[in-house]
Parts: C-alpha cells; structure tokens; sequence
C-alpha cells in the first residue's frame, strides 16, 4: 500500500502541523511513513510544500504524476504542482486566495479562483472548500488547515480512519484548542461528504 | 504545543520524526554530555531538540556565538572524556574549519560527532558546497545517513566509531534527511548519571606545535589507512550482487535509487555507501570486480566516482554525465539516469504547462517586519549609498521593491567589504547592514578593524532580539540561553563604543520619522558610525502583545492611481498593503499595525483605528 499526499500553501498557513498529524495517524494505523517538508528562509511567506507518504515509501519525496491527493491551502499554490498528480488525483483546495505581495497594485495581478479552479480540474477531481469560513465557525481563522484536513480525510480511498486522525490532532495541537480543532476537522470533512 | 519529548524512555516505540529530531534522538542515546551549534539551516532543530532535553538529563546544550566556538567547546568536552556533538549547516564548517583541520592530528578522547548539514539545491543557503571534500581535506572520517531512523543509527554509530579511533567524526547530512520525516523506532537512552569529566595532560599530542605536529601527522594517515580498512568492514554499506552494471550510491538518494529500481524492475548490482570517507576500497574492489560498468549517483560533486576512476582498472565509470553536479536530485531524476545507464525503456511522468500565468511567491519580510521600516528609511534619504549586506532575514531587503541591499556573500562579510570599498575610493556612502547574530558571529573582529584602519563608514546592526531567519534562537544579546535560563545580555552600544566607533545612536524603527532623522544626522557626520535598530522581530512581537490594530484606509483621501508619491504604501513592500478597486487596502488578517504604512502616505489617507 502507498498513499502519496501532497500539500502545498504559503508559508505560515500551518503546513507543518498537518505534516504531524498525518504522519503520526498512519504511524497509529500501523503504516510506514516518510515525508518531507520546507524549513527556514522559504518559509517567510514564500510557497512551501510538504510531501507525505504513507505506507511502503523509501524516498521523502513523491516523484512527479503519482501524487493521489493534493491539498492546497491556497487556490493559486495548487497549479504549482500539476506534473506531481497522478490521472486518478483528488484534491481539496482551500477557496480563499492570499495573493502574493509581487501582485498588490498589478494590472496583472491574482487570477480569478474559478479559473484556477477551472484549470485545476483538467487535471483531477476537484472540491473547492471555505476553509476561512468554515474554520471561524469552529472557532479561529487558524484552523483552516485543519479545516482542510477534514476534507482530506473524508475524499474516496482515503487509508486513514476519521477516528485516528482525531486522536492525533488531539495528541498534537495546544489543548486548549483541542474541541476547537475537532470542530473544525469534522467541518472539513463535512464540506466533502455533505 | 504538545510536541514529541525527545527524552521519553519507551525502546521500541515508533514516533514520526524529523530528520534532525532523529539525530538528537540519537545522541541522547549515545549518551551526548555536551552539545554546541551555532543555528544555521538546515541544522537548526537538532540543538533546539536535545536543549529541550538538557536541564532534565543533565546534559550541557548551548547556542555558541559562531561555529568555531560550538567545535570548540566540544573539542574541550571530548578532551576532558565527556561525549560532545558539534552542530551546523554547511557553510558553518568554513567558520570552524581552523579548529578542524589540525582536530584530526590531536584526535579526540570521548567520542566527538560533528553534524555537517549541507543543502544541495540551497533551500536556504548562499552555496551548495559539498562538505564531504571538507572531511577529507581535515583528514575526519565521515558517514552519510539516508532517512530518520538511520540519522539516529548513524549519531550513535559516529560517536562509537570517534572513540574505537579517537578521531572526531562528521555526519553529513543533506536538506532532505535533516528535514526528512519517517517513522523511527526509539532505542533505549543510557542512564545520565554524573559522568565524570578527566583530562590527562599530554602536551605532545594537545599542544600543536610544528615539532608535536610534525610527530602527529604520520599518525594521523596511518590512522586514516586503518579507517579504510574497517570501512570495507562496516556494518554502513550495504552490497547486493545481481547482474554486470552495478550502481554505487551514497546518502538521500540510497532511497530514490531503490525506488527506481523497484519500478523499473531492473537487474542490477547495488552498494549503498554510509560510509564515504575514507572509502572502503576493498569493498569498492570487491563490488567492482563483479560488475563491469558502474553508474554512481551522488549529489552534488562527484566525490566517490573521482575515487573510484582512480581504481576502477576496466570497469566503465559512469555518473556526471547522467546526473547533474548542481542542485539535489529528485526520485524522476535519478529513475530517468539509472533507465538510461541500465538501457530500459522509461516514459517521464508527463510535464504540464499552466495556462494562467502564476504570479512568483518569493519569500517576502514579514508584515510588520521592522527591517522593513530601516530598509524604507534609508531610500528616504538621497544620498548615493552602497549597501554591503549580510546574512539574515534581512537579506530579502535585496529584492523589490526595497532594493536596499547590493552585496551579500557570507557571515559577517558586509562589515569588513564596506571597508574595502571605502579604502578603494568608491565616491558613495558606505553602509554595512549586519544583523544582531551575524553581528555577534563574525562581525566583532570586522569593527574592530574599521575603527583600527580608520574606515568612514556606517554600520547598522538590526537587532530584532533573536536570530529569527532560523526559527527564533536566542543569542548572547537577548539574556537567555538555549535551555531558556536567564544570562548575562551584552549590551550592543557598548560594544561598539568599546571597539571605537566614533557615533552610536539607538533607534526604533517602527518609530519611522525618528529613524530617518537619526539617519541623516548619521550621514552628515563622518568616521566609523555604528546604529543599532532595535525592534523584536514581528513574528516575536506577537507572543510579547505588541501587534495593534490595523489601520484604516480613508477612501477620499486615498487617491490611488493618482497618487502623486507613486503609491508610496506599495512601495513599502509589505504583505499586508494590498490593492482593490483602484485604492489601497489593509488586509487584516496579515497586518500587524506597525504603523509603516501611515507614516510613509503623503496624503494621511491611511489611519489608526481608534481603540476603544
């Protein structure tokens, strides 16, 4: 079994914690686990991007056209990563843009989020998601990432149990935010399921 | 936040670690008494980890002021018999380079590991040296882990290996083991009594003299042939013979190769190196023997295919011309090199061009970044000025549109290069820009020197209280160390007075008109003139409750396009000035009302929000 997970956004959107969870509910469901992510100088605000990869992986990262998931925290960081999806990708993509400073002022500025939308499901499924919204009903706009991990969670084949994934969010993010995040998780996973 | 204890004793638990997490894991197991580094990416976590640990074990963790010094607190560890690791990225062992290259002749006591974390592709760094050619230069021995369970077997492995030689040891990682994650089986940490420190004085073999040296020297290389032979022994390389082309592979890429070869379903021979210096002849000998054409795949330089032309006899090596020299590999790139060394047939996953044109997203200044406010600052004043920057967050005041940054080669580089222009006769102001780090790390000596040499410069020290381009590690201005306990804070004007320069003023910068009034007096004086720009960094600002509400933009008097300073708020470059309907806008959920904005619109149109 191999579940490759692909999760791009701009720095400081919560990459990192999302890479945790994952990892830590595959290691808890009794898979392998290898991933990679951005540290450091990338991360002011810059893309990043965490590769995950669950089940009998070597290498940290997924080569290119065999990412099965795409999560994308950011509408316009999806379409970096095209040549990774695999033909039978999925991808949820938080719906709210963060436009890049290099496009404040531009004539040629942020492109439309249903053209990037658009583009997107040439290349696979597509399930655009409020994130922002969804996460201040839970709470705090800084649930969105896991907003987006419920989404995830709940797309078709995906390995790891509702039940687990909640466990390790639990184990991970600051207590007090703990019914916070499920809240958030299980909006998430609602935005998909309906 | 509830992250993993990296000093839970549970052997036989699996944890999902980081790479660097891992090799902290590993020296807790191996019993590390004394830890040092100096931050640098991709090598930052490994200290923070084991000083999370440190008051507990009684281990001794410290942020050392520079790489040389981190080397050498451990060098004075492993002498006096307790085990020590010395930290850093790759160009950190430049700067402890001095210390290493005559380490070798002395060897060590206790077991001594040096982590080298190189970054091939430079995430986060101004070259892709490869640090391999370091260890053999210093004549240390060095092991190259793949993935996070063997960066922790390799830690410990390296200092068992530094004691059965009595040579300090480098692991060499790369950017993705060191921020690789995967799944790690914990061992057992060893019980941290108080081990007893012992030093038995020995001058001819501690006191580098030529005369001690020159009776060392031959030691060391006959120390060295020994470790060539347990290389071909070690427990590190693995072999598998199957077919006549074999593939010689070392470090992250042991796994894409693997990989490759699984989906390729390929016939192939394999030895995956751990140990790449010095190289294990024999077993090279062995392997090559069996095979009679070998690829070797390596990032960066072709450090063991070198070696291995050189005792290959009619075996074809192969390598840098499939596999590139510069930047990491990726699991295509090397599935694509081994199909056509191995002649099968490979289709590449197929590139997709995007239609709609994607904007860049270059990392940026943080909203409410005070660098920011100096950078702006400083264009204000019209004075032809070249900038001799360094190495920081605010080396991203190089790009658009701040602009304010014309060289930046290494640590504390600015300082002294501002110096060589002026001493050259440039006709422009010079102005050194040196964060409170670097300042600490290599830019003491440098204004020393200015003041020394009578160099007329402008030296200005951001200090944002932490060095914050690595994830916020305190340094010896900020008055607390590694493990969090309260120290002794140097006091940066003082510092300055006391090296001799001629001016030291203090400012805020987020107090903008101030800043640029201090500037200019700045610039009408001449000699060395020293500013420290003290703000804590915004993303510090946060926890310490000094973000304010955002400003408002007044609409009518916002006269967007039209704006006769050129739209001075997008000038500024910060994140949260954006642009709608023709009219500035505040975006709330990134702005930190620093007040940047207000301070440089010429028509007040952007205002504080009264707070109730």
């Amino acid at each position: 079994m191999l579940t490759n997970v692909l999760i791009a956004g701009v720095g400081g959107q919560g990459i990192i914690l999302l890479s945790d969870v994952l990892g830590n509910a595959a290691i808890r469901s009794g898979y392998g686990v290898r991933g990679s992510e951005t540290h450091g100088m990338a991360q002011r605000g810059g893309s990043v991007v965490a590769h995950i990869r669950i089940g009998d992986a070597r290498s940290p990262l997924i080569p290119r056209g065999r990412a099965d998931y795409l999560v994308a925290l950011e509408p316009l960081e999806a379409l970096r990563y095209l040549d990774y999806m695999a033909e039978h990708c999925i991808s949820v993509v938080n719906s709210t843009p963060i436009p890049p400073a290099s496009t404040h002022g531009r004539v040629a500025g942020y492109p439309s989020v249903e053209a990037i939308l658009e583009e997107l499901s040439g290349y696979a499924e597509v399930f655009p998601v409020d994130a922002l919204a969804l996460a201040k009903r839970a709470g705090s706009v800084l649930t969105a990432n896991v907003v987006m991990l419920g989404a995830l969670s709940a797309l078709k084949g995906f390995p790891i149990k509702q039940k687990v994934l909640e466990e390790s969010i639990a184990a991970r993010v600051p207590p007090k935010t703990i019914n916070m995040n499920l809240t958030a998780f299980k909006l998430g996973r609602k935005a998909v399921k309906g | 936040m509830a992250k993993f204890n990296i000093a839970v004793n549970e052997p036989g638990m699996r944890v999902f670690l980081l790479g660097n997490l891992a090799i902290a894991r590993g020296a807790l197991e191996a019993g590390v008494r004394v830890a040092a580094a100096y931050p640098g990416t991709p090598s930052s976590e490994i200290l923070e980890a084991i000083a999370s640990a440190a008051p507990e074990l009684g281990i001794h963790a410290e942020w050392s002021t520079n790489e040389k010094v981190a080397l050498e607190v451990a060098i004075g560890a492993s002498y006096a018999g307790v085990r020590a690791m010395a930290m850093m990225k790759h160009v950190g062992v430049n700067v402890a380079l001095d210390a290493l290259a005559t380490l070798a002749y002395t060897g060590v006591n206790a077991g001594l590991v040096l982590v080298s974390a190189d970054d091939p592709g430079m995430h986060s760094s101004q070259n892709e040296q490869d640090n391999r050619l370091l260890a053999r230069f210093a004549k240390v021995p060095c092991i190259e882990p793949y993935d996070a369970q063997s960066a922790k077997e390799y830690t410990k492995h390296a200092f068992k290996l530094s004691e059965k030689f009595q040579t300090p040891v480098m692991l060499r990682t790369t950017t993705r083991v060191s921020h690789a994650k995967g799944d790690v089986t914990l061992g057992e940490l060893p019980e941290y009594k108080k081990q007893k420190a012992h030093f038995t004085k020995d001058a001819r073999r501690y006191v580098c003299v030529p005369a001690h040296s020159r009776a060392l020297h031959p030691v060391l290389n006959k120390k060295l042939a020994q470790l060539e032979e347990y290389a071909s022994k070690s427990e590190l390389n693995l072999m598998h013979l199957e077919g006549e082309r074999g593939i010689i592979v070392a470090g992250v890429a042991r796994n894409y190769v693997r990989e490759a070869i699984e989906r390729l379903d390929a016939e192939v021979s394999l030895l995956e190196l751990g140990f790449t210096f010095p190289l294990p002849r024999k077993l090279i000998e062995r392997f090559l023997s069996s095979v009679n054409e070998v690829l070797v795949v390596e990032e960066l330089e072709p450090f063991i295919e070198e070696q291995i032309k050189a005792i290959c006899g009619d075996v074809a090596v192969r390598g840098k011309d499939l596999l590139p020299r510069e930047g990491e590999f990726t699991p295509e790139l090397v599935e694509e090199a081994i199909a056509q060394f191995l002649e099968v047939e490979y289709s590449p996953p197929p590139r997709r061009k995007v239609k709609i044109e994607l904007p860049p997203r270059p990392p940026v200044l943080c909203p409410g970044c005070s660098h920011r406010a100096l950078f702006y600052a400083l264009k204000k004043i019209t004075r032809r000025k070249i900038y001799t920057g360094d190495i920081g967050c605010y080396t991203l005041g190089a790009l658009e549109p701040l602009k304010a940054m014309d060289t930046c080669l290494c640590m504390g580089s600015g300082l002294s290069q501002a110096q060589g222009f002026y001493h050259a006769g440039v006709s422009e102001d010079m102005v050194a820009i040196i964060g409170d780090s670097t300042f600490l790390h290599a830019g003491l000596p440098a204004l020393l020197n200015a003041a020394y040499n009578r160099a007329d410069i402008l030296v200005i020290i951001l200090d944002n209280r932490t060095t914050a381009m690595t994830g916020h590690q305190p340094h010896p201005g900020v008055g607390v160390t590694a493990t969090g306990s309260e120290t002794k804070a140097v006091d940066f004007a003082a510092v300055a007075k006391a090296l001799g320069a001629d001016y030291v003023a203090k400012v805020r910068p987020n107090n903008f008109e101030e800043t640029v009034h201090v500037l200019e007096e700045a610039f009408s004086r001449r000699g060395l003139r020293v500013i420290i720009a003290e703000e804590p960094c915004a993303l510090l600002g946060r926890k310490l409750g000094l973000w304010k509400t955002p400003p408002e933009v007044v609409k009518e008097r916002c006269e967007g396009y039209l704006c006769s300073a050129c739209r001075a708020c997008l000038r500024i470059g910060c994140p949260a000035v954006g642009w709608k309907d023709g009219k500035a806008r505040i975006i709330e959920e990134l702005c930190t009302g620093c007040g940047l904005c207000i301070a440089v619109c010429p028509n007040d149109a952007i205002v504080e929000v009264e707070q109730c």
